[in-house]
């Protein structure tokens, strides 16, 4: 072995950690001199990188990011929640600019928090490279030399055996180190022997895998970052709403009311099929009336081939085309029927209305824009199981469909959609127009039951709640969901690297790495022999273990009869 | 009565045992103090009487903090006869006992598994806390953290009692999903070993504080006083980090596990894994936090005081998490029950 023969110490050559890991000794500190830097720009180029990849760094990197992740959860975030972004800046105009100059409504892709985990992600893979190349290496090294002094080793044992008759002490101080050469070999330590001036000695070196494990720990989560960073890419999201009865085709113009796609998604790409909702069923249980057990019943189909029944849950979403169609939510969709003054139907459609309350009151909204006359906005409430308050307003107090009511307040005038701005179908925008019937107008709002018609005031013609039962329909309002389409094909590249992290994350916390050491030396007509162990890194268990090895190795030694041959050693 | 009656008055009666168990566990540590500070008085008029100065020497130390690691490591039948130590654990025991029933009958009044809302979080991460307690004591004589964990339960589960009660609700559909047995299980485990983990830093903590004072009196006549002499009965600050350590890094396994999982979970329920909703955004925080006490215990300068600190800051997160969070802070995750 080529390892200098510093005689006290134990061989510390473990694993490459930076300077200022506990393991090291202090002999790689940054090259001043005298208090002088005499760095040239290459020497601070290196001892700028030494700083970064050093445990000091990592460590305040690590809670740095901690500590930035935290205003994320107590400001609104416009990429979990957008409507809380708006709803903050209405409540808190004066600080809104100052929170939206500092990121705070985008801390997770704010150029501060990128900072953070970019230099952490350097510091680690500047950190991971050279301590692999050192792994790589000391994998396939033998186990270091016998230090001379094992006393000097905090855990450490030492027994005298007699020699037996027609043995000399030399020769049983190789046969007592053949034999836990053999135990340790066993007990799946790599060995080495280093016998020298009749002084019989092993060195042995077990748990590579601790170091192993860490590193992959280690990588691993680069590889998250990575999958989640180029995923992001390719990633598209979108969502869609469809009424029972209809349908839904996977293509940008016609099937989404949102879409969202990664940056290198080619959204003429996208496969044609298409999704039609037969029925919507859900659970209510008394008393509360607490909704559950949603199911989408939905038919599919791909261009070309046979359709197929599927159901859509909650928790399971169904795939389709390397999309995952998700369950997100559901309601009402009362058909509504208008009628101008002089009879002729304007508009009849089934309104999605939404739910504004765990007892489904839901809120919609009716445009019509081609009435003969002036445009004509409905602004709806439904109840599908109504009552009274004490108010007299009404309110629902069961989320399904024992006593459905609809309510509207109308409004005339200019409904601001001829201008091409884009406008919610969810909002009306009554800046433009006078209420003709609700809380502010002469006439009272309009209150339907389904099945009935009522008059518009003025002569305006009338209004209809369909009710969907006379066309077969098994109940008097449709229902409709609303479904979210995902695509994100890096998720199984993170779930990978997630495991992996995981694995690595287990040996390397669990796996003790340590050296073994047991040295037979002759001593007149006795063999002294010593055991030693040194634990690399965190080992409650070492001190047993060398304990242990005494034990085992003194019981395999008296158990032997003197005179067999090494290798016949029973190693249990 | 309905099942849930029962679980409400197992769990009182359970309260109740475990505030006589942190009552033993007190009189047992006021035991060890009198029992370390009579030690030592007799120490004292020894050296005295050779007219060797009053204070202690290094040996002496050092002798301590053998005896105690000895006492520590020591098997269940040879440790010290404290008598409340022992009548502490055995109350707990019975309280854990009753603990458990609340838990089960819990259950089966819900006719799920009993962890879906704030209150039965809190009856079942108090009840892990109190298994991976008991089951520890089996090969560490930690009996000296029994006051408080028995004090941190009863105030725990006794706030969970009076403010977190609800009654029993069918799930809502995202929780309808084997995720919620498995993940929130794990997380409360966690929970529960990282507890183990901060009782052991706070003891910590102390400990170093006393050692320092103790060998700044060294050489001197003075006898180094602390406020709490039964310090001098436990395990060094050194071993008790070593501890704590091997209880935050099972902790710190099973969180990770509980990321992963529950990252799945939102895979399933919201199509996307990750979306720093708040309440992962706490648990990433609470997981970067631990590898940081991961770190800094490898760390040259950061061993020691310094990383008890992290362990105390990441437990302190987990129980805002568990607390705050669930309760005020807006999100995905409304499943407190409460409102
Ligand atoms: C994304 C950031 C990081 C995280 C989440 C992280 C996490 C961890 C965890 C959990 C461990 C304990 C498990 C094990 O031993 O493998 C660990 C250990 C370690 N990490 Fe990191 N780490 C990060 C970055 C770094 C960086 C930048 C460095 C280098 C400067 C580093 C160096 C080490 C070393 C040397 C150990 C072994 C500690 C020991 O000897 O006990 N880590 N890290």
């Amino acid at each position: 072995m080529s390892r200098r023969s510093s005689d006290d110490a134990p061989a510390v050559d473990g694993p490459l950690r930076p300077s200022d890991h506990l393991d090291k000794t202090g002999d790689d500190e940054p090259a001043f001199s005298g208090g002088q830097p005499v760095l040239g720009v290459v020497g601070w180029l290196r001892w700028g990188w030494r700083q970064l990849t050093s445990m000091r760094t990592a460590l305040v990197l690590l809670l740095l990011l901690a500590i930035a992740a935290i205003p994320g959860s107590l400001v609104p975030q416009r990429s979990a929640d957008p409507n809380g972004v708006t709803q903050w800046r209405a409540t808190n105009p004066d600080l809104y600019p100052t929170f939206d100059a500092f990121q705070l409504f985008d801390v997770y892709t704010s150029v501060w928090f990128s900072a953070i985990y970019i230099l952490l992600f350097i510091s680690l893979i500047g950190c991971v490279l050279p301590r692999t190349k050192h792994h790589w290496k000391a994998l396939r090294a033998r186990p270091p030399r016998t230090p001379a002094r094992l006393s000097r080793l905090s855990d450490h044992a030492e027994t005298t055996v007699a020699v037996p008759d027609g043995e000399d002490a030399a020769g049983h101080a190789a046969h007592a180190v053949d034999l836990a050469e053999a135990q340790l070999r066993s007990a799946r330590y790599r060995v080495e022997r280093y016998d020298r001036n009749g002084v019989a000695s092993v060195s042995a070196e077990r748990g590579y895998l601790r170091e192993t494990g860490n590193l992959l720990f280690h990588g691993a989560l680069v590889g998250v970052l990575i999958s989640v960073g180029i995923g992001g890419g390719f990633t598209y999201t979108g969502q869609t709403v469809i009424t029972e009865g209809d349908g839904f085709v996977n293509s940008l113009g016609l099937g989404y009311t949102s879409f969202n796609p990664g940056r290198f998604v080619d959204t003429e790409e996208l496969t044609p099929y298409s999704i039609t909702l037969d029925r919507f069923d859900v659970t209510y249980a008394p008393p509360s009336g607490q909704a559950g057990d949603f199911e989408a019943h939905v038919t599919t189909r791909f261009p070309g081939q046979k359709a197929e029944d599927q159901v859509i849950e909650v928790n399971h979403p169904i795939t389709m085309a390397g999309d995952r169609v998700y369950l997100m939510g559901n309601g009402y969709a009362p058909t509504i029927t208008v009628r101008n003054g002089a009879g002729d139907v304007v508009f009849s459609e089934s309104v999605p209305f939404l739910p504004q309350s765990p007892t489904m009151t839901s809120q919609g909204v009716v445009k019509i824009p081609d009435t003969g006359g002036k445009q004509l906005g409905l602004v709806g409430f439904f109840y599908p199981t109504v009552a009274q308050l004490s108010s007299g307003a009404l309110t629902s107090r069961y989320g399904d469909l024992l006593d459905p009511r609809l309510t509207f307040f109308v409004y005339e005038g200019d409904l601001g959609i001829d201008d091409g701005t884009p406008r919610s179908v969810y909002a009306l925008d009554t800046d433009g127009m006078t209420e003709i019937a609700g809380r502010n107008a002469p006439s009272p709002s309009l209150e339907l039951s389904p099945g009935q018609t009522v008059d518009l005031p003025g002569g305006r013609g009338t209004v209809t709640f369909e009710d969907e039962t006379r066309t077969g329909a098994p109940e008097s309002v449709k229902r409709y969901v609303s479904l979210s389409i995902h695509n994100d094909s890096s998720a199984t590249w993170v779930l990978v690297f997630a495991v992996l992290a995981m694995v690595g994350l287990f040996t390397a916390l669990f796996v003790p790495r340590r050296r073994m050491w047991v040295k037979a030396t002759p001593d007149g007509d006795r063999v002294r022999v010593e055991y030693a162990g040194l634990a690399r890194g965190e080992d409650p268990a070492i001190g047993v273990a060398v304990a242990e090895l005494a034990k085992r190795h003194g019981r395999a030694l008296d158990d032997e009869p003197a005179s067999a041959p090494a290798s016949a050693a029973n190693v249990n | 009565m309905s099942f849930d009656d029962i679980s409400v008055l197992l769990l009182w009666t359970a309260i109740a045992i475990y505030t006589l168990g942190f009552l033993a566990f007190t009189v047992d540590l006021a035991r060890r103090s009198e029992l370390a500070i009579k030690a030592q008085d007799a120490k004292t008029q020894a050296r005295t009487l050779v007219a060797a100065g009053g204070g202690q020497t290094i040996e002496d130390i050092r002798a301590e903090e053998a005896a105690a690691k000895v006492a520590l490591e020591a098997a269940p039948s040879q440790r010290g006869r404290y008598l409340f130590a022992r009548l502490g654990v055995v109350l707990t025991t019975i309280a854990f006992l009753f603990h458990v029933g609340a838990d089960v009958t819990r259950g089966i009044a819900a006719g799920r598994v009993p962890w879906s809302n704030n209150y039965e979080f809190a009856l079942t991460g108090t009840m892990l806390v109190v298994m991976v307690f008991l089951t520890v004591l089996v090969k560490y004589d930690l009996r000296f953290l029994g006051a408080f964990i028995n004090g941190l339960i009863v105030v725990l589960l006794g706030g969970a009692a009076l403010a977190y009660y609800v009654e029993v609700v069918p799930l809502s559909d995202p929780l309808k999903s084997v995720w919620l047995v498995i993940h929130v299980f794990v997380a409360s485990l966690a929970s529960a070993f990282y507890a183990l983990a901060f009782a052991l830093s706070v003891v910590q903590l102390l400990q170093s504080r006393r050692e320092r004072i103790a060998l700044a009196a060294v050489g001197t006549d003075a006898a180094p006083r602390t406020r709490l002499p039964f310090l001098r009965t436990l395990p060094s600050a050194e071993v008790l980090e070593s501890l704590a350590y091997r209880f935050a890094i099972i902790g710190f396994v099973l969180w990770t596990f509980t990321l992963i999982a529950g990252a799945i979970w939102a895979n399933d329920a919201w199509g996307r894994y990750w979306g720093f909703d708040t309440k992962e955004v706490w648990t990433f925080v609470i997981w970067v936090v631990y590898a940081g006490y991961i770190h800094a215990r490898a760390t040259r300068g950061w061993r020691g005081t310094r990383s008890a600190w992290l362990s105390i800051v990441g437990f302190t997160a987990v129980l805002f998490n568990f607390t705050i969070v669930n309760q005020f802070f807006q999100g995905l995750h409304s499943y407190s029950g409460l409102s």
